[in-house]
Formats: structure tokens, sequence, C-alpha cells
């Protein structure tokens, strides 16, 4: 099988407080059929052999569902394949000799752990604020109590789609958070279960997503372009009259 | 046992199930009724700790938080949301019986039984059953976006092993969104105070003070420091151990630490050869595969399986006329066709490649064929039931499967052993509760498809959260320091592994070594599996072991965040748990679900199982390194299914 050879320049940062630096290495007997995060496995196999510390980079399912990969790949976000992670970007994408910059996500919201590696915590923070339906354990009335039309559940599920893998804020000039929140608020707000919180979950969400480091939307719609999931920005619109309704009709607290 | 003689020593232990009596279908109630409860007020003075947030540690995170318990919560990853549930694609079981097709408990309990190869505890699967009807509202409750009719009710699908449809689905992204459901519950629990993260912690040891699980001594993976955290009980729902195997579906980072661990802490180990391939994956394409992709079972509803009737056939899948094609399920067992089990449709395939007949360059694949399907229903229908699967199957494979056939092969997939629990979920160390893929309980030796999320939500939402009070409220917990002697020796323990660890400056990476580990388990500890091949294994791996701790290179200092530390520990003990599945499997002289002795088989290739001798879990207990470990039996009896041959004709 041809295989081929490239020349990759990738972030490397030894602690959150360190600096950081983009360095050289050569990824050799790449086939086409490899994955991009396969690619670097077999760069770090050569640097393990030769008791060097590996790069260091997120990923856990490797087929796209999980969120936990993400690197910035010539300078888009999970790399050049519209509608794909990383982990899911295949080396026949690339060609042999060609120079490949790697670097992680940046935003002020997101620090760099090490080398390639970010926290995202602040997604976890804007969830537990008011991503949620409350209903404990036990207290659910049968599935089928009340009728969704198909319509607005499927409308409901594409924006349950997204996978919190952070590329929106890492492609957005300002680092706004706006898709991932809007995401989750147009799941909840589409449909019945989440009505009883609408205007509260909204107001709470804005209020955390603003406070947490991310910047504003400017409607420059990159965000969509990068995401793995292809989460439309239609969602940021729904979350904005979502919000000057919950300003109008007042959250009750 | 035709005159062979057991190598592991039998152990003389009498586990206690501890199953509720009465009939079956009152066992749960009634153990509800009996089960101590824990005054509200006093919740929130007891610690647990759960590790793993998936279904089931997610679930019961969720739950546990709401009753006011205060829950500790670790994962490796960098959020809750990334547990490895969220791959799960096809589905989730339950006895709604809303299509009115025949469903009942009584069904989906038989349906399981008879799936697991009459290898599974009738007590726990009644319960799993039981409150599967649960587990669809809470979820519809969450705000769970579940596929619905254009009623607006909830749709089904059908799934191996079944002859209703009883599988709720979101697209092909079900695990997804169940996850999420459960994420967000513990999520907003998070903002309660209830529960409290430790995302990218490992979990290194288990406490056990006083002959309890009080604690667990675990690893920030950023800093690389040793912490001790002590509780009064501690759940584990830290998965499977498929990736002993070096290539399964897994994520790369599932791992078997915790369960091991707890193993070697004294918690038995029941059935570790029962593991699950599943028939459906993306083939292998060279050496540097990190892992193998999952095609959905939900795809057999609408996709034909085939290979060419004749050997040597290398015409692509388009110029093999009709006539000439094997479609051997549906040949081999006309009642279920391509819907068979996974252990039937994997070892269907695994006989047709060997017969030459495979597709592909390699061989090593057969074909899944929507053709007819697209024909039938239009292929707009097929892209909204299957669009993100056949998106994912090109991009992995650069073949678009709406025009030519998926290749498909079988690909380790699930384990259906795990640590011993009674029916309360409960180890045999106190206060050591397995919940999920981690536990052994309700599969058997053979999971139907859907039924995993069934399981992992069933013990986290519904069971744990009765059965933990129960313990809480019984057992005399003493309060333990973080300085008592126990978690000094278990944090000393973990220190002193490490240590041997990072002094590692050998040639061979760990991945290395677990590669040729997995070849190891894939040949003899596989679909197939011979005394003459476990015995092979069983001498390969303790030699692997040893090269390993020559040889193993693991460049870090120990202090800082060093994914080649933390996967060369996993090796280290998949290099101990491969060689236990091997002697379970070479004990067990039977066949049954996924576990297939080649020596044992019915005249037409199916499973021969012998319920004389093999009618028990066997649980197996640590007896020291280097040491063989003890082989206990729990015996099984079926009062309620009576245990026949499996058919599927």
């Amino acid at each position: 099988m041809e295989t081929m050879t490239l020349k990759l320049r990738v972030w490397r940062q030894a602690s959150s407080d360190g600096k950081g630096r983009m360095m050289p290495y050569t990824a050799e007997h790449v086939s086409p059929d490899m994955s991009f995060l396969e690619m670097l496995d077999v760069v770090n196999e050569g640097l393990i052999k030769k008791g060097e510390p590996p790069i260091a980079f997120d990923s856990d399912c490797r087929e796209g569902i999980c969120g936990m990969c993400g690197l910035v790949v010539n300078g888009v976000p999970h790399g050049p394949d519209r509608g794909s992670t990383v982990c899911q970007l295949h080396m026949r994408k690339f060609n042999d000799g060609d120079t490949i910059t790697v670097e992680p996500w940046r935003a002020a919201a997101f620090p760099v752990q090490k080398d390639l590696v970010v926290d995202r915590g602040a997604f976890d923070r804007l969830i537990a604020s008011g991503g949620y339906v409350s209903v404990n354990t036990g207290s659910a009335p049968d599935g089928n109590a009340i009728p969704v039309p198909k319509d607005i559940a499927e409308t409901a599920m594409d924006s349950a789609a997204c996978i919190g893998c952070g590329a929106c804020v890492a492609a957005c000039k300002n680092a706004s958070a706006a898709l991932f929140v809007s995401a989750k608020i147009s799941q909840l707000a589409l449909l019945p279960q989440g009505h009883p919180e609408r205007l509260t979950r909204v107001r709470s969400m804005v209020g955390v997503m603003d406070g947490l480091g991310f910047g504003n939307c400017s409607n420059e719609a990159e965000c969509e372009a990068v995401c793995p999931k292809e989460i439309s920005i239609a969602n940021i619109a729904r979350m904005r009259r979502e919000y000057v309704r919950s300003l109008l009709i007042g959250t009750g607290r | 046992m035709n005159g062979a003689p057991q190598i592991a020593p039998a152990g003389t232990r009498q586990l206690d199930a501890r199953i509720p009596s009465g009939p079956l279908p009152e066992k749960w109630e009634r153990y509800r009724f009996d089960a101590k409860l824990v005054n509200p007020a006093n919740r929130r003075k007891f610690t647990v700790i759960i590790v793993g947030t998936g279904l089931a540690g997610g679930a019961a995170a969720a739950t546990l938080g709401e009753a006011g318990y205060n829950v500790l919560s670790f994962c490796i990853q960098d959020s809750p949301r990334r547990a490895h549930s969220i791959a799960a694609q096809g589905g989730i079981n339950a006895a709604k019986n809303y299509p009115n097709d025949g469903d009942s408990i009584t069904r989906l309990f038989y349906d399981t039984v008879k799936g697991g190869d009459y290898r599974a505890r009738e007590a726990n699967v009644h319960r799993l059953a039981e409150v599967s009807v649960d587990i669809i509202d809470q979820c519809v409750a969450q705000g769970v976006p579940f596929a619905r009719e254009y009623g607006g009710l909830l749709d089904n699908r059908s799934f191996g092993g079944a002859q209703v449809s009883r599988t709720f689905y979101a697209r092909g992204q079900t695990g997804q969104q169940l996850l999420l459901g459960a994420y967000q519950a513990m999520m907003r629990q998070v903002g309660a105070g209830t529960v409290k993260l430790f995302p990218r912690y490992e979990m290194l040891d288990l406490v056990v003070a006083d002959g309890r699980a009080r604690g667990i001594i675990a690893r920030n993976l950023i800093t690389g420091t040793i912490e001790r955290f002590q509780a009064d009980a501690v759940l584990l729902a830290t998965g499977g151990y498929a990736n002993a195997y070096f290539l399964s579906t897994n994520a790369v980072n599932s791992n078997a630490t915790a369960i091991w661990r707890a193993y070697k802490r004294g918690a038995l180990f029941a059935n570790p050869c029962f593991t699950q391939i599943h028939p459906t994956c993306i083939p292998v394409s060279g050496d540097h595969q990190s892992k193998l992709t999952l095609m959905s079972e939900s795809l057999r509803n609408d996709g034909r399986v085939w290979v060419p009737k004749v050997a040597g056939d290398k015409r692509p899948a388009g110029q093999i006329p009709e006539a000439e094609r094997d479609y051997y399920l549906e040949r081999r067992y006309p009642a279920f066709g391509n819907l068979v089990p996974r252990d039937v449709a994997s070892r269907a395939s695994k006989a047709v490649c060997d017969e030459g007949r495979g597709a592909g360059q390699t061989g090593l694949s057969v074909y899944l064929d929507f053709a007819e399907s697209i024909g039938r229903l239009g292929e707009h229908v097929i892209r909204e039931r299957y669009g993100n699967l056949f998106q994912m199957y090109e991009k992995i494979t650069d073949e678009n499967p709406y025009k030519s056939p998926m290749r498909i092969y079988p690909a380790v997939h699930y384990t259906m052993g795990g640590l011993w629990v009674d029916y309360n979920l409960m180890s045999t160390i106190p206060g050591l509760f397995v919940l999920g893929e981690a536990n052994f309980s309700d599969h058997g030796a053979n999971r139907l498809g859907a039924s995993a999320l069934m399981q992992g939500l069933a013990d986290g939402y519904f069971v744990a959260p009765a059965t933990l009070p129960n313990y809480l409220a019984s057992a005399a917990l003493p309060n333990v320091s973080t300085d008592n002697d126990a978690f000094r020796e278990a944090d000393a323990g973990v220190r002193a592994k490490l240590d041997r660890l990072v002094k590692g400056t050998g040639k061979k990476t760990p991945r290395e070594i677990h590669r040729t580990l997995g070849k190891v388990m894939w040949d003899h500890v596989g679909m197939g599996r011979t005394e003459a091949g476990l015995k092979e294994a069983l001498a390969a791996i303790p030699a692997l072991r040893e090269e390993f701790w020559a040889q193993v290179a693991v460049p870090s200092t120990g202090e800082e965040l060093s994914q080649v530390l933390e996967y060369a520990g996993r090796v280290a003990d998949y290099l101990e748990l491969g060689e236990l599945i091997a002697l379970d499997a070479l004990e067990r002289r039977e066949s049954c679900g996924g576990h297939f002795r080649e020596e044992y088989q019915t005249p037409d290739n199916e499973a021969l199982r012998d319920d004389e001798q093999f009618a028990h879990a066997a649980a197996w207990e640590f007896a020291g390194d280097g040491k063989l470990p003890i082989r206990n039996v729990e015996p099984l009896s079926f009062e309620f299914v009576k245990p026949s041959q499996r058919s599927y004709k």
C-alpha cells in the first residue's frame, strides 16, 4: 500500500502555567486509511521508543460521538473535513509531503493543560446552571402521556446531537459559547417536558455563560461551519427569542 | 467433566446471592418493602463514592444526589458526559408493549434469560424487566428526544433475539441521548451541591478497612498526585473489560483497572470468559488500527447479510448475481433471519469466512446489503433511519453504503462477565457495589441488543438507590480516617506500582505489548475456543507479562499529565486479567452464548451446553500474585424458565 510522509508542527506545552511553542515532527509510513489520531499514535510510538514524552492529546470513543477529541488542524477546528470530528478525519484527505500544523483549542475559557489537552470544565458548569429538566428519579408520568409532534421531536434531536467538543468556541474569534448553550436551550424549549423551566433556564444559562469568560456572539457562523454535528445557528436565534421572551414575561423569580 | 482435570483449585465459599423469597414476580416488591431505609435528614451524613459516569454511574449519582446523599463522582474523562455509554447506537429495550405485539415483562424476562443461554440469575433478570418500563418514563421526562410516530407517540423497532418491537431509540445515537439525560440530571445535583465532581481522576485502588469498602485511592490525571478519598460505600460503574483484546469497539480509554484492583482486594470476578463478539463492525484496515467501530445491530432490521456461495469468489459484490449469493442467516435461521442474537450471527460469519467465502481482499468480512430495503422503502427512509451510521461508515472506509453493500466483521464489543454481585448488586466485599457492565449479573453468557442501556439505567436509577440504603442503614460504619492503616497501605502500593512503571526505560511501548496480548486473546480466547488454544494462551500471557515488566518504556516523571503512564498501568492489568479470562474459558467445558468451545457443539454447529456440570456462575477469587486463583461456584436454579437448547430456527 502507498504510504505518505508528512511534516508536522505541533504545539507542545509542559503544563498549564508553562510556555508553549510549535515543535517539528515527521510522520512516516502514514497509510491513507489511518485516522488523524492514529497517525499521531504512530508519531507518539516513535517518541516513546526514543524515551521522549509523547504528545498529549485527548480522545476516547474515536467514532465521533464522545466529544473528547479536538485539535485545530491547519487552523481549522477538527480539520478540513466538514461535519466531522478529528478522530473521524482520515489521512486520505492529505497528500504525501504535506506540512500540517496541530494546535489545541484556543479560548480563555478553555485553558491548555498540556500540549493539545484543554480544560472544558466551563461546559459542565454551563449545564449545571440549567441545562436539564428538574425531574427526580421515579416521579415521571408514562412515556406516552404527552404526545410530541414528530417534527418537533426531530428538531429537538437535531439540537440534542451536540457532543460538547468545544469546536464552536475554538472557531469563534470571540470564543463565544452561544452555539453550545443555544443547542441545549433549544432542545429543552422545543420539547413540552422542558417548558416549565423554559424562562428561568435561558436566563440562568446565558448569565452564567457571560461570567465564564466566553465572548459574545457576533453572527459570523464560524461555529456552525466547524461543528462536527452540523448544529445550526438557528439555535442561536431561538436562544435570543427565548431570552427576550423571558425578559418580557419575567421568570417569576 | 470428561475426565479432564481441573487446573484451578475449587473453592468452598458459599456464595449467597441473597435472593428474596416468594414468587418471582413478587421478589422485587417484597425486597423493597423489607429493605431498611435511611431517614431523609440522615442521608447527607453518608458519603458515597461512585466511580464512572456512564449510564449506571451517572444515573446513580443523580438519583442518590436527589435523595440527599453526599456523592463523590469520579471519571477519567474531562467531563462525565464522555463516558463510553455515549457510543451506544441502536436503542434501549423496555416491556412497554406500546406496539401491542405481544410483549410483556414476562416475555422480556424470558427473552433475556434465553438470549443469555441460561446462565443468568432469574431473579435479577425479572427485576430488570420490571423496571425497564420506568426507565423509559424517566428518560422521556428528562427531555430525551426519542423517535416518535406521526401521532406524537413513541416509536419502537426490533432487535436481535426478539420477535417483538420493544426497542426505543433516538436515531443512531440512543446511548448519547440517554447518557446526556443522566448527565444533566447529575449536573443538576452538582449545582444543588449534593454531587461533587472529580473529572480526570483514575481510581487505582480500593480501600478495605475492617472488612468493608471505605474508600479509594485515585490519581489526579492532570497533576499526577495520588489522593485518598473516604466514604461509607463505594459504587463501581466503570464498564467492561473488552479492551483486554486490544482491538474492540470500546473507547480507547475504557479499562478494567478499577474492577481488577477490586478483585485483588477480595471481590470475586464472575464468568470472565463471557465476552461478546458483535457481528456487525467495520473490518480491520491495518496494523495502525487503534479501535474498531460498531455498526449498530439495528441495521440488521433492513440489511441482509450474505457472502458468495462459492469459496474464492472475488468479484465485486455488484457483479455477483442473486442466485450465487448465500444469505446464510436467513437460510440457517428462517424464524429470526438476520435478527438472530449476536453470538449466533458472529459465529455464522466466522464459519463462512473460515470456508473461504469471506468478502474483500482479506476474506475477513461479510456483506450487509441494503439494496433490497432501499428498493422497497426508498433511499430517504433508509437515510432517516440510519443516516449517521451510513455517514460514519463512509468516512472510515471511503465506500458509499447506499451504492454498494457494507462490509462487516465481528469484533469484541461487550463483556457479560464482571465482578460477582448479589441481588443487592453488592460484591463479596461489604459496601462495594458494582453496577452496569462492570458486574456480571443480568446477561448470562450473551447479551441481547439494546439491553446494555436498559441494565445500566436500571442499576443506576432504580436498583442501587433501593439497595444501598438497606446496607447503609444496617451496617456498622465507624469513622475511618484517611490516615488509617488501610489507606496508608493502599496508597503506598499504588505509588510503588507507578514508580516501577516510570522506571521502565526499555524499548517496547505499552501499545506494542497490548497489541500482542490482543492477538493472543483474539486467536485463542475469541469466537472459537479449544483446550489446546487456551493452554497456549495460558502459556503465552505470563511470558508477555514478564516481557512487559522487563522491557516497557514509560517516559514520564509520574508527577504530570502522562497518558503513556495511564495506559501502561491499564495494560499491566490486562496482562493479568487476560490470563483469568483464558483460565475461565478453559475450565468451562461446555459452550454457551458467547463462550464457544469447539469441542462442545451440536451436529449443526450450535453451542452445546452442559447443564449438569455448568449451570453455575464461576466466581474467581484472587489467591495472591503468582498463584492460581480459586474457582468458586454459584449454582443457578431455574424455577420459571426451563433451560433448553436455544433455537432461533
